[in-house]
């Protein structure tokens, strides 16, 4: 076994998933293919969002997949910063407003 | 970033046959990657056959104005191999009775070879489809006796094709070195003043864009409508087509990723994004290149690398058109540079 959980030779075995189920390994990479294609969003847009996600979701094998994609698609470092801000505040967001929560129970509680 | 060739530093790189090692051992000598050859095997493409000749891509000399640091020339200020009359006559010899249509002149900064525009006068006399001179753009601005370089080439008809990677400073500055972005913004000002990039001009201006860094280009058209986009909005800037080049690992590029450790990542880049159909139009099959000392090569990188055609007949003066159309063309592992992805080469992605 590997001594770390994480090996970034494994990235491009990612296909190999479907060794041990071909029909859904084969369904889900259709599915991913398809996602990826121009469409009302265009492909550069859908990967700064991928990339965004991936920083939310903290996988490291799609941070480095979409750094690159984002590189070769002339996506300034500039503008995966700022997606990754939209990540950010809607991360911090979800726990803050969780704050109504706390403010109407310390209300509900509160002489 | 450095400012002086390979050559200059009496790099080990700066000896083809250092990089040919290099090429061939480690991660393809022990076989976690296929050599050249076993893809082109897969695909019953072994040996490399040419198709009819079209372009003759002529490297008027490896000086340069600029060091880039991905340059596969090793080019710059201190590089002094420079084409000869004598050969600049031998040429246009060849030119007169050849298929070629594409005639393709480059450098170094092929401006700065003393004979260039009696060359380009003369070459332009004898006709040809398309007439490249690949301009870094910031030549035009090095020295007076350059400015009126846009007027020349207009007078000619010439095709200008100008590296630009990047439509902002910070990336291309890191290539090309400090103030070359606000060099080359002005030189394609200029060229567009005269109705270069225009369409119902006919003066064709191409840009060329090479990844800066150890990533390959991504889809041509997209980037394309990017630059167009923002070249026009930030800078008035118009022309006609990008072309997206593959960074090859050779010469001052295979440094960089030797140096950054992107070496082996970048191969294995390039490997898996292998690419059959490249292979059929790979611009080694109707281009043949010329060296600064009359020598033919299959292309350009092949030229840096000292891996002349072929046969018998390997000097300008010898040109011999029916051996060469049944020669072999020569390998190695940077050819995975041309056929990655949609493919690679001077006029751009070869697969749509």
């Amino acid at each position: 076994m590997e001594k770390t959980y994480y090996n970034p030779k494994d990235l491009k075995k990612f296909g190999s998933i479907s060794e041990w189920n071909e029909e859904l390994g084969k369904k889900f990479f259709d599915y991913y293919n398809t996602v990826f294609e121009e469409g009302k969003l265009t492909a550069r847009e859908k990967s700064l969002i991928a990339l965004a996600v991936a920083h939310t979701i903290q996988c490291p094998y799609c941070i480095d997949a979409y750094t690159s994609d984002g590189m070769q698609r002339g996506i300034e470092k500039e503008e995966m910063m700022e997606a990754l801000h939209v990540a950010g505040a809607i991360r911090g967001g979800a726990s803050l407003v969780h704050g109504v929560q706390m403010m109407n129970k310390v209300e509900k509680l509160s002489m | 970033m450095t400012n002086k060739s390979l050559a200059f530093r009496k790099n080990k790189l700066s000896d083809p046959r250092e990089q040919l090692k290099y090429l061939s051992n480690g991660i393809f000598q022990d076989g976690q990657l296929p050599k050249f050859r076993e893809k082109l095997d897969e695909g019953s493409e072994f040996p490399l056959k040419p198709h009819t000749l079209e372009i003759l891509q002529i490297n008027v000399g490896y000086m340069c104005n600029q060091v880039c640091s991905h340059c596969h020339v090793d080019a710059g200020p201190d590089r002094k191999e420079i084409m000869t009359l004598e050969t600049m006559e031998q040429i246009l010899d060849v030119l007169k009775n050849t298929t070629v249509n594409t005639l393709d002149l480059t450098g170094g900064a092929p401006e700065m070879n003393p004979h260039f525009r009696w060359f380009v006068e003369e070459a332009s006399k004898i006709g040809v489809d398309d007439f490249i001179v690949r301009s870094n753009l910031t030549i035009i601005l090095a020295n007076k006796k350059f400015h009126d370089l846009p007027e020349f080439f207009k007078k000619h008809n010439v095709h200008v094709v100008s590296s630009l990677p990047f439509y902002s400073k910070e990336r291309t500055d890191k290539q090309r070195g400090d103030g070359v972005f606000a060099k080359s913004i002005k030189a394609l000002q200029m060229l567009n003043d005269l109705g270069y990039g225009k369409e119902e001009s006919g003066l064709k201006l191409d840009l060329v864009y090479n990844p800066a860094g150890a990533f390959l280009p991504g889809d041509q058209k997209g980037l394309e409508d990017q630059f167009k986009k923002r070249l026009y909005e930030d800078f008035g800037i118009e022309f006609n087509g990008l072309f997206t080049i593959t960074n090859l690992p050779i010469s001052r590029f295979l440094e960089y990723l030797i140096v950054s450790e992107n070496y082996e990542d970048y191969m294995d880049a390039l490997v898996s994004a292998y690419n059959p159909t490249a292979v059929k139009n790979v611009m080694c099959r109707n281009t043949l290149s010329v060296s600064w000392d009359g020598y033919l090569y299959d292309c350009d990188f092949n030229q840096m690398l000292e891996m002349k055609v072929n046969g018998n007949a390997q000097h300008i003066s010898e040109f011999n058109m029916n051996e060469l159309a049944k020669r072999n063309i020569k390998i190695s592992q940077h050819c995975y540079g041309c056929t990655a992805g949609a493919g690679s080469s001077c006029q751009g992605s070869l697969v749509e």
